[in-house]
C-alpha cells in the first residue's frame, strides 16, 4: 500500500505483529532441463521413466481426443496441452487408496490413476457411464467450478472420522479459486484439520478472463494461509517439483498434519475448450513464449542430461502410447449404445412408482 | 409410548439411529452445545460426543457441500440448516451434485444424506425463516423431500429417510414443533417414504396436504364430509393413494401455506386431471399463499391460508 493507503494512514498507531506467513515457490527442473539434486524427489531412473511415458500417453490421449471433436466423433473436449507436469506428477504422487475430485479438464489426472482411457472417450462422446468405472476412488468429474471442493473437503473429514490413514485431492483451476465453495471447502477443512490437498491449475486463464481478474493477491498459494494451512507456488511445468510438493501434502495429511493448498503455476495453451477461440483474448507471442517452457521439453532436456533419454526411446514409447490410444478408440466406438433406460433407472437406488409408469409409456422396457 | 411433541421425536429418531449407525453424525450451526436454534438435538453431543455431534463454521454451502464428500465416502451426515430460507446458499451443492451423483456415475457412487430444516409460517420470525419452498426441491430429479405433519410420523420418516440410499430433504414444520404431542413407541421404527397417509377417511371430498396445513385443512372438516390425506413424502410423493381418492370423492382441495404459483399442488392438481378427470365432479380447487414473498410477523397470518379460505374452497366444490 502507499502511504496514503489504509496502511499509511494507520502506520502511526501502535501495532502488533500477530502472525507472518511466506509464500515460496519451488523449482527443481529449469527450463534448460538443470536441476537442483538437493530437492530431488528420490524416484530414480524408473521414475522418470514413468513420468515421460505417462506424460506421452497423456498427450497422446490429449490430442486424439481433439482430433475426435474435429471429426464429430465425440463433443465439446477441455484439452490438457501444457498442463501435463501439474496433472501428471500430483496424480502419480497419491497413493491408489486417496480419493480424487477432479474438474472437467483432468484427463492427465485419470490417465496417470490408469482409469480405463476408452471410458473417458465416451464420456466426451456423451454417455455417462464412461464415469461409472469401479474401483478408482475418483469422483466423477465436476463440471460446475469449483463446486468440488467442498466434496473433497467432506471426503476428507470422513476420512480422519473413520481413522483411515488416506487423503483426499481435489484439482480447480484459477477461476475456481474466486467460488464462494474454495473458500468454505479449504475452511471447513482448516477448522476440522481434514486429510485434503487442495490443488489449484493455476493455467493463467480461466476462459477469456486472466488469472489477475481472479484476486487480487499476488499468488493463489498464500490464500492456504488464512485457512490456517500451508501454502505452495510450485513450478507446474517441472514434474519432479510437482511430484515432490504433492507427495510431501498427501504423507502430510495421512499422517494427521492437516490440509495443504498447492498452487500449480502452468499455462494452459490450447482453447479453453474446442467450442473456445483463444485468439479473441490472448497475444501469439505470450502463447509461444510458454511453449518454450513446456512440461515435456523441459522433462526431455532432463532426461537426456541424465543419460536415461534417446530419440529412439522416445519415438518406441510414443508410438506404444499412440497404439494404445487407439485400441481404446476402437474399443470406445465398439461400445454397445446407451440404453434410455438408463436415464430413469439411476436416479435413485430403486425406481418411483412415477418412474416405472414412464419406462413404459416412453417405450423404455419393463 | 410416551407423549412427545415434534422436536422430542426426532431427537429421539436421531439418538436411536446414531445408537444403532456408527456412520450417522450431525453437523450444523449450533448443533452441539447449543443444541440447534429450536432445541432438536439437545443432549446429542454428550450422549454421543463431539466427533458425532458437529457444530460447522457458519456456511451453509460448506455444510450442504461437505455433507456430499462425507456420504459418498460412506458416512451418513445428518445436516442441519437453520431455516429454509437459509438452504439457498447450498442449492448448487443439493441440486448439481448430491441430487445427481448417482445418476451421473451409472450408479458407481450416491449420495445418502439428510438435510433436515425448520420450514413456514407461523412463529413470528425474521424475514427468510419462514419459507415454505417444498415445491423448488420437489422439481429436482434425485432429491426426495419429506414433511412429517406430526411426532408420530416425524420419528418415523426420519429414521427412513436416514436410512435412505440417495438424499433427502426433510422439511419440519417450525410451528408444529411444540405445539401437538402425540403417542410414540419408544422402540425404532420407520415409516416408508413415499406413502401417504390417510389421516381421516371421507367420501366427498379428497383433500391433500402436508405439514402445517394439514391440521387447519381437517380443523376446516367438521361440516364437511372429507378424506383427507397427508402426503407425509412430495417427492416421490403417492400418487396412487391421491387418485384412488378422487375416484372415490370426485373432489379435490389441495392447500398449502406456499405461493399457488407453481407450488406443489399444481403438480397434484394437475395429476389428477391426467388420471381422473372423467370421475370430477367439481373443478379442482387450491387453497395456497398468494403470489408474494411470505410478509414479516405482522401480515404473516394473513398470508398463511386461513380456515375461512378452506372452508369457502370446500363449499366452493360441494355446491358446483
Amino acid at each position: 500500500m502507499t502511504g496514503r493507503g489504509l496502511a499509511g494512514r494507520l502506520s502511526h498507531m501502535p501495532k502488533t505483529i500477530i502472525e507472518r506467513s511466506e509464500t515460496s515457490f519451488l523449482q527443481v527442473i529449469n527450463e534448460k532441463g538443470d536441476s537442483d539434486e538437493s530437492l530431488m524427489p528420490p524416484v530414480g531412473e524408473a521414475g522418470f521413466r514413468r513420468f515421460f511415458e505417462t506424460m506421452l500417453l497423456a498427450r497422446s490421449f490429449n490430442h486424439r481426443a481433439l482430433s475426435l471433436q474435429r471429426e464429430g466423433r465425440i463433443g465439446t473436449y477441455a484439452s490438457i496441452w501444457g498442463q501435463e507436469a501439474a496433472q501428471i506428477g500430483s496424480a502419480l504422487a497419491f497413493s491408489e487408496d486417496d480419493w480424487l475430485f477432479p474438474s472437467f479438464r483432468e484427463s492427465g489426472v485419470l490417465v496417470a490413476r490408469g482409469y480405463p482411457m476408452w471410458m473417458l472417450y465416451r464420456y466426451w462422446a456423451g454417455d455417462e457411464r464412461g464415469m461409472s468405472a469401479p474401483g478408482f476412488n475418483i469422483f466423477p468429474m465436476s463440471v460446475p467450478v469449483g463446486t468440488q471442493v467442498p466434496h473433497a473437503a467432506g471426503a476428507a473429514w470422513a476420512m480422519k472420522l473413520k481413522g483411515h490413514k488416506k487423503a483426499a485431492a481435489v484439482y480447480f483451476g484459477d477461476g475456481g479459486s474466486s467460488k464462494g465453495d474454495f473458500h468454505e471447502g479449504l475452511n471447513f477443512a482448516g477448522v476440522f484439520k481434514a486429510p485434503c490437498v487442495f490443488l489449484c491449475q493455476n493455467n493463467q486463464w480461466a476462459i477469456s478472463v486472466p488469472r489477475a481478474r481472479q484476486t487480487a493477491a499476488k499468488t493463489i498459494a498464500q490464500k492456504g494461509y488464512a485457512y490456517g494451512m500451508e501454502g505452495i507456488q510450485v513450478d507446474g511445468n517441472d514434474i519432479a517439483a510437482v511430484y515432490k510438493v504433492v507427495k510431501e501434502a498427501a504423507e502430510k495429511a495421512r499422517s494427521g498434519g492437516g490440509p495443504t493448498l498447492i498452487e500449480c503455476f502452468t499455462y494452459r495453451l490450447d482453447d479453453h475448450t474446442t467450442a473456445d477461440d483463444a485468439s479473441r483474448y490472448r497475444t501469439d507471442e505470450e502463447v509461444e513464449e510458454w511453449k518454450a517452457k513446456e512440461p515435456l521439453i523441459r522433462l526431455r532436456l532432463y532426461m537426456e542430461k541424465k543419460g536415461w533419454w534417446t530419440k529412439e526411446y522416445e519415438e518406441a514409447e510414443a508410438k506404444k502410447a499412440q497404439e494404445a490410444v487407439d485400441a481404446d478408440i476402437k474399443k470406445a466406438e465398439a461400445y454397445s449404445a446407451p440404453d434410455p433406460a438408463d436415464i430413469i433407472k439411476y436416479t435413485y437406488k430403486d425406481l418411483t412408482g412415477r418412474q416405472k409408469k414412464e419406462l413404459k409409456e416412453f417405450g423404455w422396457g419393463s | 409410548m410416551g407423549k412427545l411433541n415434534i422436536v422430542q421425536a426426532i431427537n429421539q429418531a436421531l439418538a436411536q439411529e446414531m445408537e444403532k449407525d456408527p456412520d450417522v453424525i450431525i453437523i450444523g450451526e449450533d448443533v452441539a452445545k447449543d443444541g440447534g436454534v429450536f432445541r432438536v438435538t439437545q443432549g446429542l453431543l454428550d450422549k454421543f460426543g463431539p466427533e458425532r455431534v458437529i457444530d460447522t463454521p457458519l456456511a451453509e454451502l460448506g455444510i450442504i457441500g461437505t455433507a456430499v464428500g462425507l456420504a459418498a465416502y460412506g458416512m451418513k451426515p445428518v445436516a442441519e440448516i437453520q431455516f429454509m430460507g437459509f438452504t439457498y446458499a447450498g442449492l448448487e451443492q443439493l441440486f448439481s451434485h448430491a441430487s445427481r451423483i448417482r445418476s451421473r456415475s451409472r450408479g458407481a457412487f450416491s449420495c445418502p444424506m439428510v438435510v433436515r430444516t425448520p420450514y413456514g409460517i407461523g412463529i413470528k420470525p425474521p424475514e427468510l425463516h419462514s419459507e415454505s419452498s417444498e415445491a423448488l426441491f420437489a422439481h429436482m430429479p434425485g432429491l426426495k423431500v419429506v414433511i412429517p405433519s406430526n411426532p408420530y410420523n416425524a420419528k418415523g420418516l426420519l429414521v427412513s429417510a436416514i436410512r435412505d440410499p440417495d438424499p433427502v430433504l426433510f422439511m419440519e414444520a417450525s410451528r408444529l414443533y411444540r405445539s401437538i404431542k402425540s403417542d410414540v413407541p419408544e422402540e425404532l421404527y420407520s415409516i416408508p417414504l413415499g406413502k401417504a397417509n390417510i389421516y381421516q377417511e371421507g367420501s366427498e371430498i379428497t383433500v391433500v396436504a402436508w405439514g402445517t396445513m394439514l391440521h387447519r385443512a381437517a380443523e376446516a372438516s367438521e361440516d364437511f364430509d372429507c378424506e383427507i390425506i397427508d402426503l407425509q413424502t412430495i417427492r416421490p410423493f403417492d400418487e396412487e393413494t391421491v387418485v384412488n381418492s378422487v375416484k372415490k370423492t370426485g373432489r379435490l382441495v389441495v392447500v398449502h401455506e406456499a405461493p399457488r404459483v407453481c407450488g406443489f399442488g399444481a403438480e397434484v392438481a394437475a395429476l389428477v386431471a391426467e388420471e381422473a378427470f372423467g370421475y370430477l365432479k367439481a373443478p379442482v380447487v387450491r387453497v395456497a399463499a398468494p403470489d408474494a414473498v411470505v410478509p414479516m410477523a405482522r401480515l404473516e397470518d394473513h398470508y398463511m391460508p386461513s380456515q375461512e379460505m378452506i372452508k369457502k374452497a370446500y363449499q366452493k366444490v360441494m355446491q358446483y
